[in-house]
């Protein structure tokens, strides 16, 4: 009797944790076939290297994929220099104190701010009180903002992992603070550092609301992506052909088409970050 | 006999912990000279003091005189790099660079401005007893090695910088028995250049290698002596419980 309750019992518990899992996998898969199956149609060379056309309805989907590849350099160019150099000042330098502490977690705070906040924070300060204007540096640096917290949060994790044994080896041979940082550190922790770096910018890549009113345009007809002018990006196209366009029934392939490069994209930077780890681990056994 | 190490007066706490009292010791040149007593007596303090490991912790309060000869260890004219070049150290756990055994030796001499070419490091790979193993690997990641040929690696690395102290702490606890014989005969060989201070927590290891040996207990020197002495004919009724394993 007992052992039959035992059974039961277990039966249940593996029953709830594999169902739960089954459940969230299925509604990922779904989405993601939705995805492919309506999307793969529009998917070719002709849509990804040739403007849209006519009102949108036709033509491709370069002008977003410049965008979007463009804004994700500029929130790049901004947030690893100061994220990672933060993350180092933060777990190499700084005193374990009370301000320390604060800082810290004012940092961990900022990464679960809602990206809409960060868009009307950027409207404020980059488009309005630094007057660049609704435009491509305006919303990258936006998007900086918003991955920092990620990138500093997950540096520090990854010179964390580091143990103080390395850095005394340094010390040991008369290496100063710095050197040890610059020449043992950092190399020692550059996988988790990378990875982290390319899952925050494959996140920032497909935010929408930071860069609504930061420089996100519906249309521009040319593909120059100046720094100062508005631009197109695959998130915001997606949002704007699903909901704003006045032919909605006409545009829903190439919406189906750009939420499918948006989601390779992505899938892209992820398996790289993946592959980064791989790579590093297998030097290193 | 001349004197190249010592400490008198030495006072270290850690916050409000003092952990060691009044020590007092002194390592002559080329010999070797064990500390040894129980885990948290202050041996790995005492010993990091002398290459200004602590200076890291800044919490950590140290008084009294440390000199490498006549030189103050301490002193704000001397840089803690000048320090750590003629006073090396080997930890605990082997501990080489992420980088190749052959960077693993060439670092040191690099950030010192020594000359860094393969006679030189070939010098002190054969001074560590590990060239003939790794001659034809030095290329190779120094985290591929087994534990025993790490730490050998980690002693060519301090022996490269031509120091005249080599600290060592513990350098044998996390390695097999036939691993520990090879670098106990290393460390033999290393004192004909070097003075060696090195704390263990292995009896045999101490009488073995050992020229002198200080027994601390709780932060004080208890006992010193030539290790013979210590070993066979030990004063305090502490030191003789301790090294026949009554407590440890």
């Amino acid at each position: 009797m007992q052992h039959n309750k035992l059974r039961l019992s277990s039966i249940v518990e593996w029953g709830t944790l594999v169902g739960t899992t089954l459940i969230v996998c299925f509604f990922l898969v779904v989405i993601i076939l939705e995805i492919v199956a309506k999307g793969i149609g529009s998917l070719s060379w002709e849509f990804i290297s040739s403007i849209p056309k006519e009102g949108m309805t036709k033509g491709g989907i370069l002008t977003p994929i410049i965008g979007t590849v463009l804004i994700t350099l500029i929130t790049a160019l901004f947030s690893i220099p100061f994220g990672v150099f933060c993350a180092i000042y933060l777990n190499e330098y700084a005193e374990n104190n009370w301000l320390t502490r604060t800082i810290r977690a004012a940092i961990r705070n900022l990464s679960g701010v809602p990206s809409i906040i960060y868009g009307l924070f950027g409207l404020a300060l980059f488009v309005q009180t630094l007057q660049l204007g609704t435009s491509l540096i305006a919303a990258g640096l936006t998007l900086g903002l918003l991955s920092l917290p990620y990138i500093i949060t997950t540096t520090e994790e990854a010179l964390m992992q580091i143990p103080n044994s390395t850095r005394e080896a340094a010390l040991a041979v008369g290496a100063t603070k710095f050197e040890t940082i610059k020449d043992v550190v950092i190399p020692s922790a550059v996988p988790g550092i990378l990875t982290g770096v390319v899952l925050t910018l494959s996140r920032a890549a497909g935010e929408t609301a930071p860069i609504l009113f930061t420089g996100a345009a519906f249309y521009i007809s040319d593909t120059n992506g100046y720094i100062n002018q508005e631009f197109m990006a695959l998130p915001y196209h997606l949002y704007m052909l699903s909901t704003q366009h006045q032919a909605i029934e006409e545009v829903r392939p190439i919406a189906y088409g750009t939420a499918l490069v948006l989601i390779l994209v992505v899938f892209l930077l992820n398996l790289s970050a993946f592959y980064i780890r791989y790579k590093f681990r297998k030097n290193e056994n | 006999m001349k004197t190249k190490l010592s400490a008198e007066n030495l006072n270290i706490s850690f916050a409000t912990k003092q952990v060691l009292k009044n020590v007092s010791v002194e390592f002559e040149e080329n010999k070797i000279t064990a500390l040894i007593g129980p885990s948290g007596c202050g041996k790995s303090t005492l010993l990091r003091s002398f290459n200004r490991m602590h200076d890291l912790v800044p919490y950590a309060k140290i008084q009294g005189s440390l000199k490498l000869e006549d030189m103050d260890i301490y002193s704000k004219n001397v840089p803690v790099t000048e320090i750590r070049k003629r006073i090396g150290m080997v930890f605990q756990k082997a501990n080489p660079f992420p980088k190749s055994i052959y960077d693993n030796i060439a670092y040191g001499l690099k950030i010192n401005n020594l000359p860094h070419d393969k006679s030189v490091i070939e010098k002190a790979l054969t001074e560590a007893f590990l060239w003939d193993e790794v001659k034809d690997d030095l290329k190779m990641p120094a985290h591929r090695l087994s534990g025993g040929q790490q730490q050998r690696l980690c002693i060519a690395r301090a022996v490269a910088l031509r120091p005249e102290v080599i600290l060592m702490d513990e350098p044998c606890s996390a390695l097999d028995p036939v691993s520990t014989i090879k670098i106990e005969e290393l460390i033999l060989h290393l004192k004909e250049k070097y003075t060696i201070a090195i704390v263990t927590h292995n009896m045999q290891q101490a009488q073995r290698i050992a020229d002198h040996t200080y027994f601390m207990y709780l932060g004080e020197v208890k006992e010193s002596g030539p290790t013979q002495d210590i070993f066979e004919n030990p004063k305090h009724e502490m030191t003789k419980n301790y090294i026949n394993g009554v407590f440890g």
